[in-house]
């Protein structure tokens, strides 16, 4: 699936590719929190399929929000959000759940299930998928990041390189269209970080990722997305983007040191 | 970090560890009731239900010093069964302060009630020890204990490895501040301490509902619908049957001698 760009402009344009599906579908979304504080003004976003894109800003920027409106976890039936033209209405919630993979930052919130297997069928389980299917699912996933075997590890006992990426596995048991992660490389030593982008580089699926990692940026997204204060401030091709310092630091985010582009 | 300190689990390659965990739990269960059904002073029926303690501790092939210690732990829950030293009629064996007679009749129930609790928890010791505790919630699950209480037991065995981890971090943090000067009284005073600790499990409940919102996020984005599904691993095989019937059986012998006797 190639990836097409639009020239980067500030603010931004979404890319447009005339055969792509449009994954993610936002359009001007506005959420202030029960307490009154605003977390996101008008953002809008559109992903196609087979994108990776980065999404970066300082904490409080609104990533989190943002991702937590793509399945429907935020936002009524009337949020101005499509995933593969669906809106988020009632009766798709659970078909979108199933389309949005979504992996939160601390994989202690990510498995509360006793055992890795149970943890990684979850998702599947409420597809209502046949359990044989179910563990064929499971076994996959698990294989696909490179935990075959730990089934029945209880997940206390897992590293934390190793939970992130069950946490992986437990959203890709559920053959997601799109992968939005939040944070993955966080806290992690550089082992764990090397495991981890060697496996978001091979996973063939089309990928939302919120990071302050820069050089993870660089290395594997070709699209970046700059939020600030519950906005899009920049939404372009990378190296574009990062070969502007003045943008990042406006932004709070760090250049990279050596300018390689 | 890790809290092992609540994984009674012990792995060992026996018979009684491959046994189908619902067997396990019935037959437990069924041990433990007919145990507390004995009448006082039936000391052959507690021998043989002993025996049948030793047996199983001998084919799960644990060390007898183990079980009996780890089935004393329940021993100062035997101190509300204190009184019945002296308030069963009976002969007077010892006069002791305060107008208190311990009494033949008292001692024989004072003594039946300390070994068939140490007989019951010996029975629930071998049931931990064998049995990971995925698989008992599984075989609670299957034996229709209802699926809510299930849930709440198996979040609980998750997040007490996180709770615990995250206590030890707070008392980490005091640990680390808690400087003295020489030739000073250091410590505060005890209500100043007391407020200290009283904060840190207030920390502990904050964090812990901020957590079970998260969790509860995760097991929405998953497809969570309000009913908890789990995969079935277990399958009855003979040697669970045969086992279930010799578990039947035995339990059944203790029942009648403590019966004739």
């Amino acid at each position: 699936m190639p990836v097409v760009h639009a020239p980067a402009t500030v603010p931004s344009a979404p890319p447009t590719a005339p055969h792509a599906t449009v994954v993610i579908d936002v359009a001007d979304l506005t959420y202030t929190y029960p307490g009154g504080q605003p977390a996101l003004r008008g953002v809008s976003l559109r992903i196609m399929e087979g994108e990776k894109v980065a999404l970066v800003g300082p904490n409080g920027a609104g990533k989190s929000t943002l991702m937590l409106h793509l399945n429907g976890i935020l936002g009524g039936p009337a949020s101005p959000v499509h995933i593969c033209g669906r809106p988020l209405s009632r009766d798709n919630l659970p078909l979108i759940r199933g389309l949005v993979g979504l992996v939160f930052q601390n994989p202690d919130d990510q498995l509360f299930s006793p055992t890795v297997l149970e943890d990684v069928a979850f998702g599947p389980l409420h597809q209502g998928l046949p359990e044989a299917e179910v563990r064929q699912r499971a076994a996959r996933a698990l294989e696909q990041v490179g935990m075959a075997g730990f089934e029945g590890r209880l997940s206390h006992q897992l590293s934390l390189g190793q939970k992130k990426r069950v946490a992986i596995a437990t959203v890709l048991s559920m053959a997601p269209a799109l992968l939005v992660l939040d944070e993955p490389t966080a806290g992690l030593d550089p082992r764990g970080r090397r495991q981890l982008i060697g496996l978001l580089r091979d996973l063939p699926v089309t990928m939302l990722v919120s990071t302050h990692d820069m050089w993870l940026v660089d290395e594997l997204f070709p699209r970046m997305v700059i939020m600030d204060e519950g906005r899009v401030v920049a939404d372009g091709p990378t190296p574009e983007l990062l070969a502007q310092p003045s943008l990042l630091e406006a932004h709070g985010l760090e250049s990279l040191a050596l300018p390689h582009h | 970090m890790n809290a092992n300190a609540f994984d009674r689990y012990l792995e060992r390659a026996s018979a009684v560890h491959r046994l189908d965990p619902r067997v396990k739990v019935i037959v437990t269960l069924a041990f433990i009731v007919a145990v507390a059904l004995l009448p006082d002073g039936t000391w052959a029926a507690y021998g043989a239900a002993a025996l049948l303690i030793a047996a199983t501790t001998a084919a799960a092939r644990l060390s007898p010093g183990l079980v009996l210690r780890r089935s004393l732990l329940g021993l100062p829950f035997l101190l509300a069964a204190v009184t019945v030293l002296f308030t069963v009629p009976g002969r007077a064996l010892w006069e002791g302060p305060w107008g208190l007679v311990v009494t033949d009749g008292g001692l024989v129930r004072f003594s039946s009630i300390t070994l068939r609790s140490l007989l019951s928890l010996g029975a629930a010791v071998l049931l931990t020890a064998t049995t990971r505790f995925p698989d008992v919630l599984h075989a609670l699950r299957h034996l229709r204990v209802p699926a809510v209480l299930v849930a709440i037991i198996a979040f609980m065995y998750r997040y007490l490895f996180v709770l615990v981890d995250e206590a030890q971090r707070l008392l980490r943090a005091r640990a680390a501040r808690s400087a003295r000067l020489p030739d000073a009284r250091g410590g505060g005073s005890l209500a100043w301490r007391a407020a200290v600790v009283g904060h840190m499990a207030g920390q502990l409940f904050v964090r812990s509902l901020d957590r079970s919102e998260r969790v509860y996020h995760a097991m929405q984005a998953r497809g969570y619908r309000g009913e908890l599904l789990t995969l079935a691993p277990h399958v009855m095989r003979r040697r669970d049957w045969l086992a279930l019937m010799i578990g039947g059986m035995a339990i059944a012998t203790v029942t009648l001698v403590g019966r004739i006797a």
